[in-house]
């Protein structure tokens, strides 16, 4: 009796909410980020615009990935939107899964989208995901512990100057850290940072042929600069780090430096979660003198799977999400400096933004990313902290693996390097390079 | 005692599960032996072609999968032995009068309702960090170094968590077992002047051998295919990934169904070795 | 208790199991008092225990990204119809093994557990793509479904144990009275049963709750339990662990509290015919 009245009352609530969601629903997948939690508290304005409802589905990166990605090849469609970054679009693009953008509206104005991030998302010169928000990474820096250290921060650094600056600001005794970077392994954290990083070094991926150059000099010189840089410098345990550790670590006032995501910069000056908030000062991210920053360039982006039934609704929103009126919203209620960056060029000519203290270096640390060229000898991938070949996830986290083990002092460099170059080489050749 | 008519009637009773279980096993199963075969690579456009051995043959020669195999004994046998021990010792001291037996026992018992993925990210953040967590905050009082628990000891943190998960199921089966025990029994050998490690030795444990039996068969099953203590809190890093885990990365993070599919089989018959080997026990042990 | 105990040795065994028991319990307790602080209080040194200012801004912030209500909804549908379905299965299975073995009895209860052991990863892509064909992907029914073929084995090994625990000669009393099958099950067998099969729903229930793969993987926005809901929060930006201690209470506290009312039944059940 009990079962049947359980089952019979599971089934009339099942039926009660699946009828009462007739009018049109669109449903985003996306990724548990400041920026995208904040987007959602402003989608009843869009409810309200357009009548169109909106389902999240929030998760975090990882989870999110695999979940989008099951959907995608498997033309899943439970997803109306996903939110995806410049490492999936041009694959997902090229294997005609997701939905083209080149047919945004006039007052969209997708000309004002900065050129880097267009690239970024688009395959063969059609856009396929409308960047929310982009970010290149740069060097954030305490103020009064370079002054304290008698030094000044220019503001293109080179590597040496970075290593010598976070040697004088190190007082281990005082909790202080002189620099915070990635090492956690994972392509998208310390996988994404050693890349950008060995770009500097005259460092790549895979040669003309395909063929992975881990043997290189230039990969031995990245790693043992990284290593050794971070055992001077760096936190206790830096080898699980990552942008969440060390945002959570600078704004505590444990780091002297912290080289890493742009859009980072509006946490570490925001008062009411940085302890160091009204002394950080920005710089480009470092090089060697060999041509090559080590910044990378993201964006997460929002797209459309070919197989939703929702195209114009979904499209509807995107032209929403990531629109000029969107970024005066949240302007008007929550400050220029808590808007998404990094994806309009009118955005960094308005002179309320240019105000703000990091806006600057954001643009011309994106400005100076080129993922069509981010090697110093030539390279046949396009991406800067990746080389954005279906693979390529799989390999990093693997190769990112065995770089954190000899972070951690489990292995030597030469050995993790050995093994990483094992890793690809047997990755590739199996993928049909 | 049973008729004809009444053995038909038990098969059909028993078809619904049976069937339903054969299907749950038989789809799947010929499905994973059908891309083992495959080269599926989702991300470059689904099937491409018959790949013979090539899946097997990779998957096995891959630097990581003997030490995947061992990480996967590792942590099940470390779990096992901690929980059956601490599980004894735990039932024993529960079994003792004392005041309130009900309220300790909820204590004892909670972990057990904590999902996998809450108690791995309660565990790494908020104890085992190395800067904020309790852990840490323990460590330093006593002016020690704090460890870098996830770096330099991922097994011992993968099985603490885990066997926190456990640990009151183990204590709870051997609980009942040892109310079963004939008092009489024990206060007869106290009397006749045996020690408490004797009458520990040879009354108790012997009792106690069925249950334990049945924690080890059933802890075994879920143990080895434990993720989600190790996505969140490693992520496979530092040497700590499971052979569970390594096909999660070939299918979800390389995007390569065959290779995983093909890391699937030589889980199954992982599992069954595993299980045939518990079974020689088991089977002992669970004749009624 | 026959044993005569004297008060001193109960006050050590008293002391020593509550000792342990809050060191067990210590970590769950910590989540909770930790979701009622002060992101900078969660992470003070020395850490604070009950001397902090108590707020519920965390919860207020958890519950406006999120809609708490419909996951757990979900959670309580798929992890009872899951287990009611399975029971509903089982009980004849476990039944026909008990009262009726034959040769074979074991060997099939042997395989039941056995298919417990597949990874459940390498089927993912088959199973998501029949979940596509059967259009189950994000329903709850889909869910029940495969949640209830995973515990299925252990559904029917609990119950297998304990109706082999009832006595074979008040079924037989039963026969002679002219007792049906149905009769028999619905009469003698059932009542007898409930304890058993009480603590059976019980713990497959925590076990289906607690279920974070197929949960995950085959649910977007309408079919997600509190698994999915957590998954929202394990790694923010910025300091998170009083955010995320709240969203983790709000998680288990359902399955915690249920757990705790019915300990009775689930201790008492809970032996897998483990003690004879």
């Amino acid at each position: 009796m009990f079962v049947r009245n359980a089952l019979r009352a599971a089934t009339a609530l099942t039926l009660l909410t699946t009828g009462s969601a007739m009018a049109e629903t669109i449903t985003i997948a996306t990724v548990n980020n400041g920026d995208m939690i904040r987007m959602q508290g402003y989608t009843d304005q869009f409810t309200a615009e357009t009548g169109i409802d909106v389902e999240w589905v929030t998760l975090e990166e990882n989870v999110l990935r695999q979940r989008v990605t099951t959907d995608i090849t498997t033309n899943g469609g439970q997803f109306d939107i996903m939110t995806i970054g410049m490492y999936e679009t041009p694959i997902w693009g090229k294997n005609g899964w997701l939905v083209p953008l080149n047919d945004l509206s006039a007052d969209y104005d997708a000309a004002d989208i900065l050129p880097a991030m267009a690239g970024g998302l688009s395959y063969d010169g059609t856009l396929f995901a409308a960047p929310f928000y982009g970010e290149s990474s740069m060097v954030m820096y305490r103020t009064d512990l370079m002054a304290a250290a008698g030094l000044e921060m220019p503001d293109a650094p080179t590597w040496d100057f970075i290593r010598q600056a976070a040697a004088a600001m190190t007082d281990r005794a005082n909790d202080i850290n002189g620099i915070c970077l990635r090492g956690k392994a994972g392509w998208g954290e310390g996988g994404a940072f050693i890349t950008a990083m060995s770009n500097s070094f005259g460092a790549q991926w895979f040669d003309m042929d395909w063929n992975p150059t881990f043997d290189s000099e230039a990969w031995l010189n990245t790693l043992n600069f990284f290593k050794g840089m971070m055992d001077e410098s760096g936190p206790a345990g830096y080898a699980t780090n990552g942008f969440n550790e060390n945002l959570s670590l600078f704004q505590q006032g444990k780091c002297g430096m912290w080289i890493d995501a742009t859009v980072a910069a509006s946490f570490v000056t925001n008062p009411n979660d940085s302890t160091v908030a009204d002394s950080v000062g920005f710089a480009l991210a470092p090089d060697n003198g060999l041509g090559k920053r080590s910044n990378w360039l993201w964006a997460w982006a929002l797209a459309i799977p070919a197989g939703t039934q929702k195209a114009d609704a979904a499209k509807a929103f995107i032209e929403w999400a990531t629109s000029k009126e969107y970024i005066e919203l949240v302007a008007a209620n929550e400050g220029w400096a808590n808007v998404p960056p990094g994806a309009r060029t009118s955005l960094y000519e308005n002179p309320e933004y240019q105000a703000v203290p990091f806006a600057q270096m954001t643009l011309d640390s994106i400005l100076s990313a080129d993922p069509n060229n981010s090697t110093v000898n030539p390279s046949p991938y396009v991406g800067i902290q990746f080389a954005a070949i279906p693979e390529f996830a799989g390999i990093a986290t693997d190769v990112s693996q065995e770089f954190s083990a000899a972070y951690a002092g489990q292995q030597t460099v030469e050995e993790a390097l050995a093994k990483a170059q094992a890793i690809a080489a047997e990755a590739m050749e199996a993928a049909g390079y | 005692m049973a008729t004809k008519a009444s053995r038909s009637a038990a098969r059909l009773m028993m078809a619904p599960a049976v069937v339903l279980l054969l299907g749950w096993m038989l789809v799947p199963l010929t499905m994973t032996l059908w891309f083992s075969f495959r080269n599926y690579l989702p991300l470059r456009g689904g099937d491409q072609g018959f790949a013979g051995f090539d899946n097997y043959v990779r998957f096995v020669t891959s630097s990581a999968f003997w030490p995947a195999v061992l990480a996967t004994l590792f942590i099940v046998v470390g779990v096992l032995i901690i929980t059956v021990v601490l599980g004894v010792l735990l039932a024993l001291l529960l079994d003792q009068p004392m005041w309130g037996q009900g309220i300790v026992r909820i204590l004892v018992i909670a972990p057990f309702f904590v999902m996998p993925t809450v108690s791995g990210l309660v565990w790494k953040n908020m104890f085992l960090d190395s800067v904020n967590g309790l852990f840490a905050h323990i460590w330093r009082f006593f002016g020690a170094q704090p460890v870098e628990w996830m770096i330099h000891q991922p097994f011992a943190s993968i099985i603490l968590i885990v066997s926190w998960q456990w640990l009151p199921f183990a204590t709870l089966i051997l609980l009942t077992a040892i109310q079963s025990l004939d008092s009489e029994q024990l206060e007869a050998a106290e009397m006749d002047g045996a020690p408490a490690l004797k009458r520990f030795w040879f009354i108790i444990i012997p009792h106690l051998s069925r249950a334990i039996t049945v924690v080890l068969l059933i802890q075994t099953i879920f143990l080895l295919s434990i993720f989600a203590e190790i996505f969140v809190t490693t992520a496979g890093a530092f040497g700590s990934k499971t052979l569970t885990y390594l096909i999660f990365q070939r299918v979800l993070e390389s995007q390569n169904v065959g290779l995983g599919s093909a890391g699937g089989v030589y889980a199954i018959i992982l599992a069954n070795i595993v299980a045939i080997f518990l079974m020689r026990i088991v089977g002992k042990n669970l004749d009624a | 208790m026959a044993r005569s105990v004297t008060s001193r040795r109960k006050s050590i065994n008293t002391a020593l199991a509550w000792g342990v028991g809050l060191i067990i319990f210590f970590p769950i307790l910590w989540t909770i008092l930790t979701s009622f602080k002060t992101e900078g209080d969660a992470i003070a040194y020395p850490p604070k225990f009950f001397f902090f200012d108590w707020t519920l801004e965390n919860y207020a912030i958890v519950q406006e990204r999120s809609n708490y209500m419909r996951y757990l909804w979900n959670s309580v549908i798929i992890a009872g119809g899951s287990t009611l379905l399975g029971v509903v299965i089982a009980v004849p299975a476990a039944w026909s093994m008990a009262f009726v073995p034959s040769k074979r009895t074991k060997d099939i209860l042997m395989w039941m557990l056995s298919t417990k052991m597949l990874p459940a990863v390498g089927v993912l892509y088959p199973i998501y793509l029949m979940f596509i064909q059967l259009g189950l992907l994000d329903t709850r029914i889909g869910l029940v479904i495969v949640l209830m073929l995973i515990n299925l084995p252990i559904i029917v090994w609990m119950l297998y144990t304990y109706f082999k625990e009832i006595p074979g000669e008040i079924l037989e009393a039963a026969r002679m009275d002219g007792a049906t099958l149905k009769e028999e099950i619905l009469y003698v067998l059932t009542p007898m049963a409930i304890p058993g099969i009480a603590s059976t729903i019980l713990l497959n229930i925590i076990l289906a709750w607690n279920e974070a793969f197929w949960t995950l993987n085959l649910t977007a926005a309408k079919a997600g339990p509190l698994t999915a809901f957590i998954a929202s929060y394990s790694s923010p930006e910025g300091l998170f662990y009083a955010k995320l201690s709240a969203a983790s209470t709000m998680a288990i506290a359902p399955i915690l509290i249920l757990g705790w009312f019915s300990q009775k039944q689930l201790v008492r059940g809970l032996t897998f015919g483990a003690v004879k």
